[in-house]
């Protein structure tokens, strides 16, 4: 019924994912039959255990790697169809990344790290459009700072703006709060939440903290490298 | 666009984080051991060639060692030509007692016919020229000559039998040689004084010539009317014969020069390739970021590159910078060994040195970039995730490519290029294989020491690769430095120490056969013994087996000269004591046959001459045939008269004779010289010692430019090192914060790094100190045949060096990597 309805409105989808890898013993199966489709607006949880494949899912969605079976559409994109400049071009127009361990340029400052991917994307007024997201984030008076003179929760604010920037379609988030104290992590996660909302953007977010996984509108569970549950969060 | 304003953007933060300095210092140091060498080259090269069109002071030059007839003077003025005549030969001047020997240069009134002589009316004053030549009465004398007998403008010199006021200095006369200054400062001379002076004699040492000068047409039909009319004895010579020799010397220079800037240049290279991997891979984490934001590999690799070129701007500034300084400085020292001034440099050596910096970074740098360009964007996720290494192929190809066309320049030929690489291929493989050998020694040593000890030596051992080419590095800049400073005045030592003490140490040359028992008496009435008096005839070969000495091939260049040269001829009954029989025989002592020829060993090898082969000579309008009898050895230390060619008795006689003595003369004795002087000015005394001293200078300050241009070496070498521990130094970081965390004092870490210093200085030192020992007994008993002794001064001085300046250095490139706090470090928020 959700999905009926949300048909033409999936921003993500990915169908029968599998990837294998070779290890000195031999092949190594981290992903297997891993399908689904994600409506554009929402929030989506990918949870699991250590060692489950959630950022090896992750890297196979945001078409930083490719899979050895299935295949990704992103915005209607097929991404196994595009070599590693074409997906860098679908990155530039319709994705976002917020990471665990921030990596900002650290030779850029906070400004110019925000401006990025709008000027990958070849956005005409990049220094406008990050001075605005900048002041959201509530860095507006830091913006000239270098990545070394920022704390960590600064970083994190950083690579947010960085991300809703461009306004980007998907955003995809790995372990967002990882390296940040409990109390920084929950003002940053406020923040993502609320710029998701206020934008149309959808955003995937791989954590282990189930607390933050239960806000989100799905949650998709991996164990072993396979899809183990599929549930519409309760918020 | 939007990469160069990105590349922009990070590039002075970049720079900020010290992360680039050493493959800018690598840059620079390329850039300035090639513009050191490149402007001092330049500077000579000027020099050269103000001076190639004027090196005759005419366009037309007639020497002879008789006067030239004053016909061809006459036909020069029919031709409508100026016309100059010099006369130029040694002499001894005095000032009160002190004396010098001088090269006297006679004028007449119209030289020079082509540039001009400079003087200055004080010593070290402000230079002039001026039109014309001394008054009769007066000289102009070189500073240099002036300053050894220690007198000054307004004095009065001894020259043979007169005395002439010193009216000014000569600081240039346009046919003073290039390059080298001559031992024999000069005195401009007016020709009407010289027939008072007494100093020319029958057989004298003189060298007469004929400028000519005029119209370019006139010259040529002059040249060819009188070619084929001048006797043998008289050589003619054209300005662009003049300025051809004048060029090729300075060619010459210039490559050897180049060629030592390159082994500086090839060592930075190895560093630019170091710290261009270094470079690539700190951006890989910031590539693959870029990529995941959508970045493409154009996008990331022209990145790169802008910051590259940017990189190697920066660095070509400096090292320019650096290089101007450094050749300022080499200039200074070799100032006085240049006759004249040298004109300033012009820009020509930084676009030179701008265009192989480029080069270098292109060959070494790239294939890292081009690896950099492949960086998965997965890494933003799995931080192992790694391109692929660049193709073994490419990196040398493109390494090789950038050393061929550097090396290019300095060899410009394709063969010698060949071999050239083929060399220094084999030269750093075995070296590399040394370093490698040395290592894996050191490495072995580490279960029997301290725990410091055991982590230093263990790391030499871990890096073997990077350990073994510092080791290299190192040890070549050492190497040459040990070699130009302790063996050369080893060299120096042994060989004055293997001359005999007797050894003469004066000469007389030029004495007259009326003068021999005159001369005797007066060295016997000062209680010194009468020398020995040995005749020297002078001659010019015409024909080998009667073929013309011009015509014929020799084994090479050297026989070429020895025959086409004057020659200078004895003759004897006994054989010399310093002279020893290898092949022939020697006439009995009462032989009175045809004429027959002894010559020396190195004379008939290289003149392709063997026993029973005749030479003809022409001695003063008569023709001399005599036959190869013997070869013979000479011992040239022996410091007595000798010769290449030797005749029978009675084969000169009649002949121009002059006499030549070696004579050694105490200290105490040597005023006697001035009255033998004094009563026979034609006579000409050189002092041995004198000379030596002079040659030894020049050796010394040849030897200080050369290891300026190895100190270039030698900061290479820590540019290397440098390059070496920056790579390493994340490693490092993380094991000094491994080793804290498990409860080691920072002390402890920190003398575990400094002993792994030691060790690489260590290695480099022995490397050092073997080479330089190999490479002097080469030289030593090869080139000179002095018995080599081993020198233990040289292993204490390279093991130190080695030691110290890689320690000093080490300490530099690591100290951050131990101090990081081991907290921020294992967490990975360092930085």
């Amino acid at each position: 019924m959700r999905n009926q309805s949300a048909v033409n409105d999936v921003v993500l989808e990915a169908h029968e994912l599998g990837k294998e890898v070779s290890s000195p013993e031999g092949s190594l199966t981290i992903l297997s039959g891993v399908s689904f489709r994600i409506a554009a607006g929402a929030s989506v949880a990918v949870v699991g255990p250590s060692g489950a494949g959630k950022s090896t899912l992750l890297a196979l969605l945001a078409g930083l790697d490719l899979p050895t079976r299935g295949h990704v559409v992103l915005n209607g994109v097929n991404l196994s169809d595009l070599d590693e400049d074409g997906r860098a071009g679908v990155r530039a127009d319709s994705v976002g990344f917020v990471f665990q361990s921030f990596h900002l340029v650290p030779s850029l400052n906070a400004l110019e790290n925000v401006m990025l991917p709008l000027e990958l994307a070849g956005h005409k007024d990049a220094r406008k459009a990050a001075r605005e997201i900048i002041e959201k984030v509530g860095l507006g008076d830091r913006w000239s700072h270098f990545p070394a003179q920022l704390s960590g929760g600064e970083k994190q604010r950083v690579a947010i703006a960085r991300a809703f920037a461009a306004e980007p379609a998907v955003l995809f988030a790995d372990e967002p709060t990882g390296n940040l104290d409990s109390r920084t992590g929950a003002n940053i996660m406020e923040l993502m939440f609320e710029l998701n909302r206020s934008s149309s953007t959808t955003l995937v977010l791989v954590t282990h903290d189930n607390g933050l996984a239960e806000r989100c509108n799905r949650i998709l569970s991996l164990d072993a490298g396979r899809l183990q549950s599929d549930s519409e969060a309760a918020a | 666009m939007k990469a160069v304003v990105f590349a922009l953007r990070s590039f002075g933060r970049e720079l900020r984080s010290g992360e680039v300095v050493v493959l800018l210092a690598a840059v620079g140091l390329a850039v300035g051991a090639l513009t050191a060498v490149g402007f001092l080259t330049d500077r000579i090269g000027k020099a050269v060639a103000r001076q190639a069109n004027e090196v005759l002071a005419a366009d037309l030059r007639l020497r002879s060692q008789e006067p030239v007839p004053s016909e061809w003077s006459e036909l020069a003025a029919e031709y409508g030509l100026d016309t100059a005549e010099t006369l130029a030969f040694p002499s001894v001047v005095f000032a009160g007692d002190a004396s010098a020997l001088s090269t006297i240069k006679v004028v007449s009134e119209q030289y020079p016919l082509r540039g001009a002589v400079r003087v200055a009316d004080q010593m070290f004053g402000e230079q002039r020229e001026v039109d014309g030549i001394p008054e009769p009465g007066e000289v102009w004398a070189d500073g240099t000559l002036l300053a050894r007998v220690g007198a000054d403008v307004g004095d009065m010199l001894s020259v043979g039998e007169i005395d002439l006021r010193v009216s000014a200095v000569l600081t240039y006369r346009p046919d003073q040689s290039i390059g080298f200054a001559s031992l024999a400062p000069s005195l401009l001379m007016n020709i009407g004084d010289i027939e008072r002076s007494g100093l020319i004699g029958e057989g004298s040492r003189v060298s007469y010539a004929l400028l000519v000068a005029g119209d370019a047409q006139a010259v040529t039909d002059f040249n060819d009317a009188i070619e084929s009319e001048l006797p043998d004895s008289v050589r003619i010579r054209s300005q662009e014969e003049s300025s051809e020799r004048a060029y090729n010397a300075a060619d010459r220079a210039q490559r050897f020069l180049s060629l030592t800037a390159i082994i500086s240049l090839l060592l930075s290279a190895v560093a630019v390739a170091m710290s261009a991997r270094r470079f690539a891979h700190k951006r890989m984490d910031t590539v693959a970021l870029m990529k995941s934001l959508g970045a493409t590999q154009r996008f990331v690799i022209a990145v790169a590159l802008v910051q590259l070129v940017l990189l190697g701007i920066i660095g070509v500034l400096i090292g320019s910078i650096v290089g101007y300084a450094a050749e300022e400085i080499l200039s200074r020292i070799l100032a006085d060994l240049f006759a004249g001034e040298l004109p300033n440099p012009g820009l020509r050596p930084v676009v030179l040195a701008s265009g192989s910096a480029m080069v270098l970074l292109l060959g070494f740098a790239l294939p890292s970039l081009i690896q950099l360009r492949n960086t998965p964007p997965l890494r933003v996720l799995r931080h192992d995730a790694m391109p692929p290494a660049p193709s073994r192929l490419l990196v040398v190809g493109l390494s090789l490519a950038a050393v061929a066309a550097l090396l290019y320049r300095s060899v410009g030929d394709a063969r010698m290029l060949l071999v050239l690489i083929g060399g220094i291929l084999v030269i750093a493989a075995a070296l590399y294989l040394v370093g490698r050998a040395l290592v894996a020694v050191i490495g072995r040593f580490r279960s029997g020491v301290g725990v410091a000890w055991r982590y230093g030596l263990a790391n030499v051992a871990r890096r073997g690769r990077d350990s073994a080419v510092q080791v290299v590095a190192f040890g070549l800049g050492l190497t040459v430095l040990l070699l130009l400073t302790l063996v050369r005045t080893d060299l120096l030592e042994g060989w004055r120490q293997t001359l005999d003490a007797d050894a003469p140490n004066h000469f007389l040359i030029n004495v007259q056969p009326h003068e021999l028992e005159s001369v005797g008496a007066l060295f016997e009435n000062n209680g010194i013994p009468a020398p020995d008096f040995t005749p020297l005839v002078r001659a010019r070969m015409t024909l080998i087996n009667g073929e013309s000495v011009k015509d014929r091939e020799y084994p090479n260049e050297d026989g070429r000269w020895l025959a086409n040269r004057e020659a200078n001829l004895s003759w004897t009954a006994e054989m010399s004591s310093s002279n020893e029989l290898l092949a022939g025989e020697w006439w009995p002592a009462d032989y009175d046959g045809p004429p027959l020829v002894s010559i020396e060993e190195d004379a008939a090898e290289n003149a392709g001459l063997s026993i029973g082969d005749t030479l003809s000579y022409f001695v003063a309008g008569r023709d001399i045939e005599a036959e190869i009898a013997s070869i013979r050895k000479i011992n040239w230390d022996s410091f007595q008269p000798n010769f290449f060619f030797v005749l029978s008795p009675g084969a000169l006689d009649g002949m121009p004779t002059t006499y030549i003595s070696g004579l050694k003369i105490e200290d105490e004795q040597k005023s006697m010289l001035i009255d033998l002087v004094r009563a026979h000015p034609s006579i000409s005394v050189i002092d041995l010692g004198a000379i030596l001293q002079q040659v030894r200078g020049i050796i010394e300050k040849a030897s200080v430019a050369v290891q300026a241009v190895f100190v270039f070496t030698l900061a290479a070498g820590i540019a290397v090192l440098f390059a070496a521990v920056q790579s390493t130094i994340d490693e490092r970081r993380f094991e000094s914060a491994m080793l804290r965390a498990l409860g080691a004092r920072r002390r402890t870490v920190f003398s575990g790094v400094m002993a792994e210093f030691a060790a690489l200085g260590m290695a480099a030192g022995i490397l050092a100190a073997a080479g330089a020992s190999i490479l002097a007994y080469v030289v030593a008993v090869q080139l000179f045949k002095l018995p080599y002794e081993f020198s233990p001064l040289l292993w204490v001085v390279g093991l130190t060096a080695g030691v110290f300046v890689v320690c000093i250095s080490g300490f530099f490139a690591a100290r951050g990597a131990v101090n990081s706090a081991p907290v921020d470090v294992l967490r990975g928020t360092a930085g």
